[in-house]
């Protein structure tokens, strides 16, 4: 190899490695569909039937205070908004199941927790902090994506943005 | 000319082979960092060791702690 042809292909090499971060995947973003949760190797009891049902997918773990500070609400909204078809479906990303299972057993809460074994679907959404949240309308459309909790604040957003994709 | 292309070449080579060799952690795998041993006030005695190190030489005392464990959440 020559030394023209060695400096091209360390060019070549170069903008591949600092390309690299752009081909990632994009992440969930508002007004894309929200995929399957069965094709991402989840371990809990996946909701059958989300068509027609407002959802609220929340990436959560044991280790992430604001996310169990969220806790407290979403069973409430759960509770409230749960017959007129809302479903909270809260995705754990520990590490180890155990730990998972240990806090729930602690906190028992009324929505549905499931855990991403294989941290797939996280990596799917892409989430920028901990925790995130993503609600989803009838159609299955990303409506509204939280980052963070903000107590009082997320809490007042959650039910406006709930009542409004249950008319 | 070839020498200096190629050494140019090489640097940015480098560089780029540097950047890219460092460690990015998403927000989801930053339970490790949220352990309790990544804690720096783990050790009540070397706690106490240290603020009086601090102390003596600064003539000041705590506001070295932050809150949170590490996972960076919110």
């Amino acid at each position: 190899m020559n030394s023209v042809s060695l400096s091209r292909s360390l060019i070549a090499l170069s903008i591949g490695l600092a390309a690299a971060p752009l081909l990632q995947a994009e992440g969930w973003k508002e007004n894309s569909a929200l995929p399957n949760l069965k094709n991402f190797g989840l371990t809990g009891s996946i909701p059958e039937n989300l068509t027609g049902k407002v959802v609220l997918v929340d990436f959560w773990a044991t280790w992430c205070t604001p996310c169990k500070a969220s806790f407290p609400v979403m069973d409430e909204l759960q509770k409230q908004y749960g017959t007129n078809g809302l479903v909270i479906v809260a995705v754990s990303v520990d590490e180890k199941k155990s730990e998972m299972e240990k806090y729930l057993k602690k906190n028992p809460v009324s929505f549905v927790t499931l855990h991403d074994s294989s941290q797939k679907l996280v990596a799917a959404a892409d989430v920028a902090t901990m925790p995130t949240s993503f609600l989803i309308d009838r159609t299955g459309k990303i409506r509204f994506v939280h980052t963070g909790f903000e107590g009082a604040k997320t809490k007042a957003d959650y039910a406006k943005q709930i009542e409004s994709l249950l008319k | 000319m070839k020498t200096k292309r190629l050494l140019l070449a090489a640097g940015l080579a480098a560089i780029t082979l540097g950047g890219s060799g460092c460690a990015n952690v998403k927000p989801w795998q930053r339970g490790a960092m949220a352990d309790y041993v990544m804690r720096s006030d783990r050790d009540p005695m070397a706690e106490g060791l240290n603020e009086h190190l601090w102390f003596s030489r600064e003539a000041a005392s705590g506001g070295r702690g932050v809150g949170g464990g590490g996972c960076g959440c919110n």
